[in-house]
């Protein structure tokens, strides 16, 4: 399903179009190109490599073999406001009751030496599919600004708004680069991030689509997909219907290129509607028993859609987990919380296993920031947590990540890294690595300008590397 | 829900109905010829056509366009050079639709349309123009217009805050509401002081990721001149860079506010490049005189061959969808203008109207280049670069929001992540009145409004897609609206006779009556389908995801 998509070639015929909009004749320049939207990786420089921009070596002009891609997916589980590190993923239980307040007792995992937090029993069975990083650091503490700073790998404040990693993949794995699925590259579980646009500059050609409805609830109602009280067959009437009533089209004859774009939108359109391409959000299909597995909430349920969605080629699913910006309450919602993350999660990582997906798909799991180690008790707060840009712990697996490993390490109190800082775009370029995405890539820019994949040197991007040991 | 004697098509009156129907088709077939006279004259609604007519005529008149005046002479000649023949004239329905559209960003309702339509005086169209440019909606409609170009945004990427976002775009509308002359809403921009809370103009320079002076300089240029200043040579970059050195900005005791002020005693950094304007005369600056006035005095000069030439061809990209020089915010040498002597007229024009923008529009809209209906009659793509035809484009976002609203009676749910009082507006507010970027709905957002980052035109992204089709064609949210929006459901109640309902409702929604064709494909549906409300909402349903609904045409 081509939803953002309108130039794809499958839908739009590059040179009519460019035609009837006045830029055929000549060779078309770049940024014509890249304000219609149809310069993908085959027209991008591709030049140099992770390992170069580690060097510092001079971004090379001439194309580059990147790596052959271990990872053909990403999902993305996005913890939103923020969940905290001591309880989740980096226990401390040594710091004392003003640190770890009422989770005290982290539980050993199946590999020996990591230990987790104890309201995650059944991760900590499965510990040796993924890794733990727990040195995390960008020292933001705003949502906006670092959820920015998280997703896109870059400081927020500068002239652009850049990308976030969905779109990015998007650009790369989607329909430019030949992914000919009928189901969007990018989709959202189930809203948009909402303050900032998930495609930056790269406009809404790369933005996600956002299911909409609640896969936990009986019927999984995917806005535009699935219409609640309209039969089948009163939908095929209907578009009948609106056959008939084309006294427009039939004035223009001339085959203007907006009306032929929206007249392919809704073939792919119905493709989702009536075909089977929309059949993947039926929950139904799945076996009672693997549902209850996941959790019947919507969590649960979206990390099983996130698995449908995987299997059918899908690059980059994002799943919004809202609720982690525990200000107050902290603990009371962490007791709620955790177990459904706990089951939900694991759940997945074993069934992507059972599949034999886990190794081409990345699971990728985090907020924009940890929590304040030491529980403000005092009023208004009464025993919540604040923000935390210094320290904070994503969790990765699969597509190429070994197992079983922690990056990094906190300060007894959590509070401060004090081995081996990971910045998020360090993150994020071993992401695109295992992908096969170059760092160096361009990225078609509105005003034409040179902008990369990833921070280059210049805009003082962090030395990689410090994840060679877990990819 | 049982069918209801009240309601649309009740199978009370199918069968006599289904004989009449039979017996009506084959009386029109017969009486085609005559029809098509007597429908061009009978009380304007010339949109209702015999079976077989050509569809054509429901948006083109039937003779060749004549130029009106000096803009359509331009035209004609460019195009008689070109080999070109222009597009027939518009009809009244196309029109009252387009024009209403294109003035107010605003859908003519049903009674609006009927009555232009009816109407017999022979200048009802420059009447309808006049109106429009007062209505209230249209001081609505360009401010949003000028806060996509003006980044009027709360938050993110750059902090506005909510409190002065609203200052601003209070500012923009009572500018456009008052017909403020454009160069003088350009120079308040550039020279305001004060604080962002209370005078709205001094957050032209704060709507910027950067506050360094080559960034305020590039804003400018883009905003003013048009220009992509990143493709300056550095020293003319640097040279105009100098008149912004001395901006400064203080917070205050308040939270989130800010001064902006010209603060003669800032010291310059070493080296600085002497003040130049863009076009490398030198400029004097003197410690005691604001130098952005220096430059906004250069720039509004009726003597700058710029200015006017910028601004006239962004009035005439915002009617006809396409500039003379395109993008229009993309002037330079190698772009040169598709019709030189069109845009040196209008500069002209503006100038000698002292740069009055309604003025502006309303030569525009009277020309016969406005009115030409959309079916070109001239190969692409030298037909939409020369303006042969009325390129029809899909409605902005919050246009088409609203419109659905407009035609359901229902309304939207609007949000900002900012929990700030500033940031709460009425579920009844109109999209094309939200003052803020950061006061948004996923409609917004699914159809490609502008995130207001960059000021560019392009940020605005009205291509279709597929998930925009899946949403009108099947979301819960239009049916919504379809099935339970008020003003819908009292449209279908309170009329018994077919005939009036199908009426009411492609006047509501196309703005025309229905052609004597749709009427009988209406019918033939009614019979067939399973009751006459599921017919009416499926009539509405069609016509709201028709491509005439979707697009300006």
């Amino acid at each position: 399903m081509n939803l953002h998509h309108s130039a794809d070639p499958r839908l739009w015929n590059f040179s009519a179009e460019l035609r009837t909009l006045g830029l055929g004749g000549g060779p078309m320049t770049r940024r014509e190109a890249i304000r219609l939207g149809l310069l993908g990786t085959a027209g991008l420089a591709l030049s140099g490599s992770l390992a170069s921009r580690a060097l510092g070596a001079p971004v090379a002009s001439a194309p580059a073999t990147p790596r052959a891609p271990k990872a053909r997916s990403v999902i993305q589980i996005w913890l939103w406001g923020g969940p905290c590190h001591l309880d989740t993923f980096d226990p401390k239980p040594g710091a004392g009751y003003d640190y770890y307040g009422a989770l005290k007792d982290p539980i050993a995992t199946n590999v020996a030496g990591i230990q987790i937090g104890e309201l995650l029993p059944l991760l900590a069975k499965q510990a040796d599919k993924y890794s733990l990083i727990r040195s995390m650091s960008h020292g933001i503490n705003a949502h906006e600004t670092a959820s920015y700073t998280v997703q896109t790998g870059r400081p927020s404040g500068t002239r652009d708004v850049f990308p976030g990693t969905g779109a990015v993949v998007s650009l790369f794995k989607g329909y430019d680069a030949g992914y000919k699925g009928l189901l969007p590259p990018y989709i959202v579980l189930t809203e948009l991030q909402g303050r900032f646009s998930e495609a930056g500059f790269l406009g809404g050609r790369y933005k996600p689509f956002a299911t909409g409805g609640d896969p936990g609830q009986n019927r999984f109602v995917v806005e535009g997909v699935v219409a609640q009280g309209i039969t089948d067959e009163r939908q095929r009437a209907r578009r009948e219907f609106l056959h008939q009533l084309n006294t427009f089209e039939r004035a223009m004859q001339s085959g203007d290129p907006r009306l032929a774009a929206l007249a392919q939108c809704e073939t792919d359109a119905y493709e989702m509607i009536l075909g089977d391409a929309g059949k993947v959000f039926d929950l139904s299909q799945e076996k009672d028993a693997v549902r209850d597995n996941y959790g019947r909430n919507t969590f649960g349920q979206s990390c099983l859609m996130a698995r449908r969605l995987v299997e059918r080629g899908v690059p980059y699913i994002t799943i919004n987990y809202k609720g982690w910006d525990t200000h107050k309450q902290h603990f009371p919602i962490m007791r709620q919380k955790l177990p459904q993350l706990d089951r939900g999660l694991a759940a997945l990582l074993v069934d992507l296993s059972e599949r034999g997906l886990l190794d081409s798909t990345v699971v990728w799991a985090g907020g924009e920031f940890g929590r304040t180690p030491k529980v403000l008790w005092e009023s208004p707060w009464n025993g919540g947590r604040g923000h935390w840009g210094k320290a904070f712990s994503t969790f990765v697996a699969g597509g190429g990540f070994k197992g079983g490993h922690v990056v990094g390490k906190t300060d007894a109190h959590g509070e401060e890294v004090v081995d081996r800082p990971v910045h998020p775009s360090e993150l994020i370029g071993h992401i695109y690595e295992l992908l096969g995405i170059d760092g160096d890539a361009k990225l078609p820019h509105p005003e034409g300008r040179d902008v990369r994949a990833l921070p280059t040197l210049a805009e003082g991007a962090k030395r990689a590397g410090a994840l060679a040991d877990i990819t | 829900m049982p069918p209801h004697p009240g309601h649309f098509f009740s199978s009370a009156f199918r069968l006599a109905r289904a004989s009449r129907f039979l017996l009506r088709a084959a009386k029109e077939i017969s009486r085609a010829g005559v029809l098509a006279i007597l429908a061009q004259s009978a009380a304007g609604l010339a949109a209702e056509k015999p079976a077989g007519a050509a569809p054509a005529l429901v948006f083109e008149l039937a003779p060749a366009p004549r130029p009106q005046g000096r803009i359509d002479e331009l035209v004609f000649a460019r195009l008689q050079q070109l080999g070109l023949e222009p597009a027939h004239g518009c009809t009244d329905a196309v029109f009252v639709r387009r024009v209403f559209l294109d003035v107010i960003g605003t859908l003519p309702t049903a009674a609006e349309a009927r009555q232009f339509l009816q109407d017999q005086a022979p200048d009802k169209r420059a009447a309808l123009i006049d109106q429009l440019l007062a209505r209230p909606e249209f001081a609505d409609y360009w401010a949003m217009k000028w806060s996509d170009l003006l980044r009027v945004k709360a938050e993110f990427p750059v902090n506005l805050w909510p409190n002065a976002a609203q200052a601003y775009h209070r500012w923009i509308v009572a500018a456009v509401r008052d017909n403020k002359p454009y160069d003088r809403f350009a120079r308040e921009l550039l020279t305001s002081n004060g604080s962002n809370f209370r005078v709205g103009p001094v957050n032209f320079y704060r709507a910027l990721p950067s506050h360094e002076p080559a960034a305020l300089a590039r804003a400018v240029a883009l905003t003013f001149l048009g220009e992509r200043a990143e493709k300056w040579p550095q020293p003319r970059l640097d040279g105009m860079a100098a008149f912004f050195a001395q901006i400064t900005y203080k917070p205050t005791g308040e939270w989130k506010e800010e001064i902006v002020f010209f603060d003669p005693d800032k010291a310059l950094p070493a080296g600085a490049a002497p003040a130049q304007f863009p076009d490398g005369g030198a400029a004097r600056l003197t410690p005691d005189r604001d130098s952005r006035e220096v430059l906004a005095d250069w720039l509004i000069s009726p003597a700058n061959p710029w200015f006017a030439r910028v601004m006239a061809n962004r009035v005439w990209s915002w009617l006809l969808g396409r500039g003379i020089v395109h993008e229009p915010d993309d002037f330079r040498a190698d772009n040169p203008p598709a019709n030189p002597a069109l845009l040196d007229h209008l500069a002209a024009e503006f100038i000698r109207a002292r740069f009055d923008v309604k003025q502006l529009m309303r030569a525009i809209l009277n020309s016969q280049t406005y009115q030409l209906a959309s079916i070109a009659r001239s190969p692409q793509p030298a037909a939409e670069a020369n303006f042969a035809f009325y390129a029809p484009r899909r409605l902005d976002a919050e246009v088409l929001i609203d419109a659905l609203n407009q035609i359901t009676g229902t309304t939207e749910k609007y949000s900002s992540a900012i929990p700030e009082p500033f940031t709460f507006v009425p579920d009844d507010a109109r999209s094309i009145a939200l003052p803020d970027g950061s006061i948004t709905s996923s409609f917004l957002e699914n159809f490609g409004r502008p995130a207001r980052d960059t000021g560019l035109e392009s940020e605005r992204n009205n291509r279709i897609t597929a998930a925009q089709r899946l949403h009108l064609l099947n979301s819960t949210h239009i049916q919504r609206k379809l099935e339970q929006g008020p003003k819908l459901q009292a449209l279908l109640r309170n009329r018994t006779a077919p005939r009036e309902v199908i009426d009411s409702l492609y006047l509501t929604i196309l703005s025309r009556p229905p052609t004597a064709d749709e009427r009988r494909i209406v019918n033939a549906r009614a019979l067939a389908g399973p009751d006459g409300r599921t017919t009416a909402i499926d009539l509405a349903w069609a016509l709201i995801n028709s491509a005439e609904f979707l697009h300006r045409h």
